[in-house]
């Protein structure tokens, strides 16, 4: 079976899909998603340890800030390299990933987010409240947090059931959440904008996978 | 060795050697002391006078030193990359001897200084000082040095001085953060005259009684403690007496964010961040900013009447 574009035909139904001709690959297949699944708390059993032996440095708050922060951009950039790649190698299978890893960029970016609020604040509102206010690159990146927010409640089965079309609209959000993520990101930086920079990049050539697919869908 | 201390830093708070070389001794032995200055029954049983004595002593007691090994390992050192620990990583390709310190401009002594000349033009005092950084964290160093002005004096500024420009050194070679044109080398640095004979403002060649590692800005630096720490230029190799404000790198890189005169000041925030509070390297909750991070009875006169909300 062969997927169409995924302007018309839904994506998650790819995840059903199995070839009765192909079932010598099945137990790779299945092997894939646990071992994504694992590979991505990686990050997150790094800070893990690196915390329990004291090597986050002389600032742990900092680069736990800094380190949930690059992951949460990274696994949006990855999130939205799924399709294109799924299209650009023919490999469907990839598509049954791309939940998974969306949710991973929304774990790694609350975690950023509760670190903020948790360790570097402290809960204290009236300063959170203030810089939310006032500091332009809070500002963008407490808003794209709140955009993941919609995506990651319905992403179970039942809502993209329930949401049809709608949901293909509504997850379209999560560019505007990653454009968000690199703006926080640039705005933040004090002179060195290289890394902000390279994902921005990476964004944009997704994105303009995106929109050129589009074009050819829809000029057919 | 004359060791004279600025009047606000009591001999108590300058920790044993023994001590200071083991972070996790010394860390016990620190939050020992304050966990036992800060017991309310202590407290409780002082008159009122001797409450106010107390809370003096515990908001001196508040300023810990920062262990060596921080203050070595997290450094803003752009020559060196951009990265906290990238200083303490790659400045070992820093040669600090031979090293000349170029004395030019309004001055009536110009030329060219061999660092350990400078090194021999005043002992060596003990500074411990409060270094805050624009970007909100701080530590507590003890510094060796003497003042600038021993310096300056030397060299005779003329009548027509009024300020004081200083380079680090550009080498992109010793320097591998030089080769990308992150800042616009050589990094820059300036004083008002008076600023820079201020008694507190340190010429610094050391650290914890050590000689200054590369990364801290071997060999030779200025620590001005009521600046924001990129005001306290590193690595210096040329000095010029101007008579005009010179522009500091920082703010020919971003004019609105950093200011000439970058005294630390808690009602004035960075366009990107608050100054308000600052968190002290080690500590877990921020603690407020204190105004000229705590110096203000000795500098607060030289900006009278400024406004600091314009000079920034």
């Amino acid at each position: 079976m062969q997927i169409k574009s995924g302007t018309c035909m839904p994506v998650w139904t790819s995840a059903a899909t199995s070839e009765p001709g192909r079932v010598s690959i099945l137990p790779l297949r299945r092997a894939l998603k646990p071992a994504v699944f694992l590979t991505s708390l990686v990050p997150f059993g790094l800070l893990i340890v690196d915390f329990v032996f004291d090597r986050l440095g002389a600032e742990p708050i900092e680069e736990i800030t800094h380190r949930t922060g690059t992951w949460g951009l990274t696994f949006l950039v990855i999130t939205l390299a799924v399709t294109p790649v799924r299209r650009l190698t023919g490999w469907n299978a990839v598509i049954r990933l791309r939940r998974m890893l969306g949710l991973f960029a929304f774990f790694y970016v609350s975690l950023h987010f509760l670190t903020y609020i948790v360790l570097d604040q402290f809960f204290a509102f009236s300063f959170i409240l203030e810089d939310v206010a006032e500091r332009p690159y809070i500002m963008v990146g407490f808003a794209s947090f709140l955009l993941l927010i919609p995506l990651a409640v319905t992403s179970t089965k039942g809502m993209i059931r329930r949401l049809g079309r709608r949901w293909t609209q509504l997850h379209r959000a999560i560019y505007l959440a990653a454009a968000g993520g690199v703006i926080h990101f640039l705005w933040q930086v004090k002179a060195d904008t290289r890394r902000p920079t390279i994902y921005g990049l990476v964004l944009v050539t997704l994105l303009a996978a995106r929109l050129v697919n589009v074009s050819k869908s829809h000029g057919r | 060795m004359l060791i004279r201390r600025p009047p606000d830093i009591e001999t108590s708070e300058i920790t044993d050697e023994k001590l200071y070389w083991n972070r996790r001794e010394f860390i016990r032995s620190a939050t020992g002391v304050v966990a036992g200055l800060a017991t309310p029954s202590v407290l409780a049983a002082c008159g009122e006078p001797r409450r106010a004595e107390a809370a003096e002593r515990r908001a001196a007691r508040d300023d810990e030193l920062t262990p060596y090994e921080d203050v070595t390992s997290y450094n803003n050192f752009y020559e060196f990359g951009t990265d906290k620990r990238d200083p303490s990583r790659y400045a070992g390709s820093l040669r600090i001897r031979p090293w000349t310190v170029t004395v030019e401009g309004e001055v009536h002594k110009p030329g060219v200084w061999d660092i350990d000349d400078v090194l021999k033009l005043s002992p060596l005092e003990e500074r411990v000082y409060r270094l805050r950084c624009v970007e909100a964290w701080s530590m507590v160093i003890p510094w060796q040095g003497f003042s600038l002005s021993e310096f300056i004096k030397r060299v005779e500024p003329t009548s027509h001085a009024r300020f004081v420009a200083f380079y680090t050194l550009h080498d992109p070679e010793q320097m591998p953060g030089q080769r990308r044109r992150i800042l616009d080398w050589p990094y820059v640095e300036g004083l008002r005259l008076d600023e820079a004979m201020h008694p507190l403002t340190l010429l610094t060649f050391g650290l914890y009684g050590r000689t200054l590692p590369n990364q801290n800005g071997a060999p030779i630096r200025l620590v001005i403690p009521w600046k924001y720490g990129f005001k306290s230029i590193k690595s210096i190799v040329r000095v010029r007496f101007l008579r005009e404000q010179p522009v500091n790198t920082w703010q020919a890189e971003a004019a609105r964010e950093y200011g000439f005169y970058a005294n630390v000041n808690p009602n004035v925030d960075h366009p990107r961040w608050s100054q308000a509070r600052e968190r002290r390297i080690g500590e877990f909750r921020k603690r407020p900013t204190l105004m000229f991070n705590g110096y203000a009875d000795q500098v607060g006169h030289m900006y009278a009447g400024m406004d600091l909300r314009r000079n920034f």
